[in-house]
């Protein structure tokens, strides 16, 4: 068991990799580089978790851990992968709102979300404390991407990533969520991932693309 | 026992029709599986009045007067709109809008929806709650893109984002809860996320936490209300899935969701000890209100209209569980009560008047009562309740609410008014031109199912006129529980 010390910054490693990541799935153009950058965001968040785990000894950490690994870094990126293939949109690309104001929107997200964490984090007793503000980030800027982009694919992509900052708060603020919820957690992304590539044939069947653009005939208030 | 058979039925329910739902009696034996749910939900409900609160199942599972009444509620509806929906899904068949795979994933998905709503409420452990919440969406997502119009795909779409993200934030709401409620109760066993031992220990949680929790799990729950600004989703759902699924989205989902806010809610002011949770409630409920009964003169598609009525009246009760006190508690179950049983009987009439004119659009639906009297008496008794009107139930509840205001909060005595007034003026006239007035309408192939309309409409009449006192004993007990 390493020393606290030693894990919590090994944890503050991670989260500040995670909070990276989460700028570069908001600037990236290319779809295909968006699932790779998702996967190993989830990969950051298996290495954090197993990293708690280990140094608190909590043993039902390690099922979390290993359910992060098996959902978000192999099944969710290959289910992604292969969806983009049989839908022939792996060269598709966007085009972004203006980058730098997004880039700013994002900043000013990172420091409201640090300020509504701040009397929490001076609550928790766990090793992790400092990282709740980071995962309050990491949902928030998943939420910008998905508001900021049109096509299809890459806002379920926002999604998916905002249940990745979930997931990193619940293990940084409490040591992670009972068992039987996080179960069910990972059993609803799954299937909202199943039921999303189903959607993603539906949308393209009717609009011809899976841009966002042409769904605007609810619009009348 | 009775539990198991509660939530098995629907469960198994949706595999064996998945199974079997391309067959012809497959809504004959969807109506047969909600008619076990429901005797099931009769037979818990029985054992509740006999023996008290149940707590089973290593606490996972609470029935308490304020869920069972939900139970019942809910299965009853299950029940009616599965009545509704055989002869209203064999026209749409006849019609060439849907073919048997579709029925199939109709009948699965709906037996799988009602499992879920059930789960969500008879469990104890808030964080299934949310898992049940999000599952209800998943079920739904796929009934309202049924007819695979791009409208409705649409729809579906905007309804899986919105709701996805507002659920995320109610997790994010439940992960807050748990970590003010770990420090109290510690996390070994995993009781920490029990609503029954949260209860017990709502004084001692940091109130801090809990107040962010609150914001997070209104904010995440009452999108799933359609509570206004986040209410967005909600026509559009309603107006392009098929109408049991309107119907069952206004009369259970909301209330199921409503649930949820008013769980969290009791637990936030026994920690909090202000009136934060209240005052939040009753601002996004009066602004729902009103929202929607000024958006109301804007529809012109009737699924549309009724599904801005339930905003408002999912508005009203928001505002007056806000309230809280026994008698706005009283009144906000009663509220929920009849509005679901007034509301899914609306959508049936609706559903039948729109199959018969081949079209949502209410300008060109006219005289309904000439060329199918019960329909078009369905239409305009269903209104009548809806609106308030006495001696319908509706009336009652928004009475004791509107009396409660003018005494703790007179200043929203007159919003409250204001918006009941102008949903009045819209609904009235435009439901009363498509009733009477001349018309050439063609006649069903397949006989409307008109029983469960004018049962749940003289179920809402009578908790107008009276109400059994074994029931208001219950409203007042789940009242005092709410506090």
């Amino acid at each position: 068991m390493p020393t606290l010390a030693f894990s919590s910054q090994l944890i503050n490693l991670c989260a500040a990799l995670l909070l990276l990541l989460s700028f570069a799935m908001l600037s990236q153009r290319r779809v295909l580089t968006l699932v790779d950058l998702f996967a190993m965001q989830g990969g950051t968040l298996f290495v954090s978790i197993m990293v708690v785990a280990w140094s608190t000894g909590q043993p039902h950490l390690y099922y979390s851990a290993a359910l992060t690994l098996i959902l978000k870094v192999i099944l969710l990126p290959l289910i992604l992968h292969r969806l983009i293939r049989r839908l022939g949109a792996q060269w598709e690309s966007e085009t972004l709102l203006n980058t730098p104001i997004t880039m700013l929107a994002g900043l000013l997200l990172v420091i409201f979300a640090f300020t509504l964490a701040q009397p929490i984090s001076q609550l928790a007793n766990t090793v992790t404390r400092g990282t709740l503000g980071i995962a309050l980030a990491v949902v928030m800027l998943a939420f910008l991407m998905m508001i900021t982009r049109r096509k299809a694919v890459t806002q379920v992509i926002g999604f998916l990533a905002m249940e990745n900052g979930l997931f990193f708060a619940a293990t940084s603020a409490t040591y992670g969520m009972p068992m039987v919820v996080e179960l069910g957690v990972a059993l609803d992304v799954l299937v909202s991932m199943v039921i999303l590539g189903i959607f993603f044939f539906h949308i393209r069947e009717q609009f011809d693309s899976l841009d966002l653009h042409n769904m605007e005939s609810l619009k009348e208030d | 026992m009775e539990l198991l058979m509660l939530l098995g039925l629907p469960l198994l329910g949706s595999l064996l029709l998945a199974l079997i739902g391309r067959r012809e009696w497959a809504p004959e034996a969807n109506v047969l599986m909600s008619a076990g749910t429901f005797a099931a939900g009769v037979w818990l409900t029985a054992h509740v009045i006999a023996h008290g609160p149940m707590l089973v199942w290593h606490e996972q599972f609470f029935i308490d007067p304020f869920n069972v009444f939900l139970v019942i509620l809910t299965s009853f509806i299950g029940l009616t709109t599965s009545l509704f929906s055989r002869p209203y899904l064999r026209t749409e068949e006849h019609h060439g809008r849907l073919n048997r795979r579709q029925l199939r994933l109709y009948h699965s998905m709906f037996q799988l929806f009602i499992f879920t709503m059930l789960l969500a409420l008879t469990t104890n452990n808030m964080g299934i709650l949310w898992v049940a919440m999000e599952a209800a969406t998943l079920t739904t997502v796929l009934l309202v893109s049924l007819y695979r119009t791009p409208a409705s795909i649409e729809a579906a779409w905007k309804y899986f984002i919105l709701c996805g993200v507002g659920l995320a934030q109610a997790l994010f709401g439940t992960i807050l809860l748990y970590f003010a409620a770990e420090k109290v109760l510690g996390n070994a066993g995993s009781t920490a996320l029990l609503w029954t031992h949260l209860n017990e220990v709502k004084g001692q949680l940091e109130p801090t936490v809990l107040s962010l929790a609150f914001v997070f799990m209104l904010v995440g729950y009452g999108t799933k209300v359609g509570l206004a600004p986040l209410h967005n989703w909600l026509p559009d759902a309603h107006a392009e899935g098929p109408t049991p699924v309107s119907a069952v989205l206004s009369g259970l989902l909301l209330n199921v969701a409503l649930y949820a806010v008013v769980r969290c809610k009791v637990l936030v002011e026994g920690s909090v000890r202000s009136d934060l949770a209240g005052n939040l409630m009753m601002g996004f409920g009066l602004l729902s209100l009103v929202l929607a009964a000024f958006l109301l003169w804007r529809q012109k598609d009737i699924k549309r209209l009724f599904a801005y009525s339930s905003i408002e009246h999912m508005g009203i009760a928001t505002f007056a569980f806000g309230m809280g006190g026994p008698v706005a508690n009283f009144a906000a179950l009663l509220h929920m009560t009849v509005h679901s049983l007034t509301k899914s009987s609306l959508f049936f009439t609706v559903g039948h008047a729109t199959q018969k004119a081949g079209t949502q659009v209410m300008d060109k639906i006219r005289g309904l009562i000439t060329s199918n009297p019960t329909v078009g008496w369905g239409l305009m008794l269903g209104t009548l309740a809806i609106l308030g009107m006495p001696p319908f139930g509706v009336f009652t509840s928004e009475f004791l609410i509107l009396i409660t205001a003018m005494r703790e909060h007179p200043w929203a005595t007159p919003i409250l008014l204001l918006g009941l007034g102008v949903a009045f003026g819209a609904i009235f006239s435009r439901v009363q031109a498509m009733v009477f007035g001349e018309t050439s309408l063609p006649r069903l192939p397949h006989p409307p199912a008109l029983v469960p309309v004018f049962a749940q409409l003289a179920l809402v009449l009578m908790l107008g006129l009276y109400i059994p006192p074994h029931l208001a004993a219950w409203y007042r007990e789940a009242a005092r529980l709410i506090g």
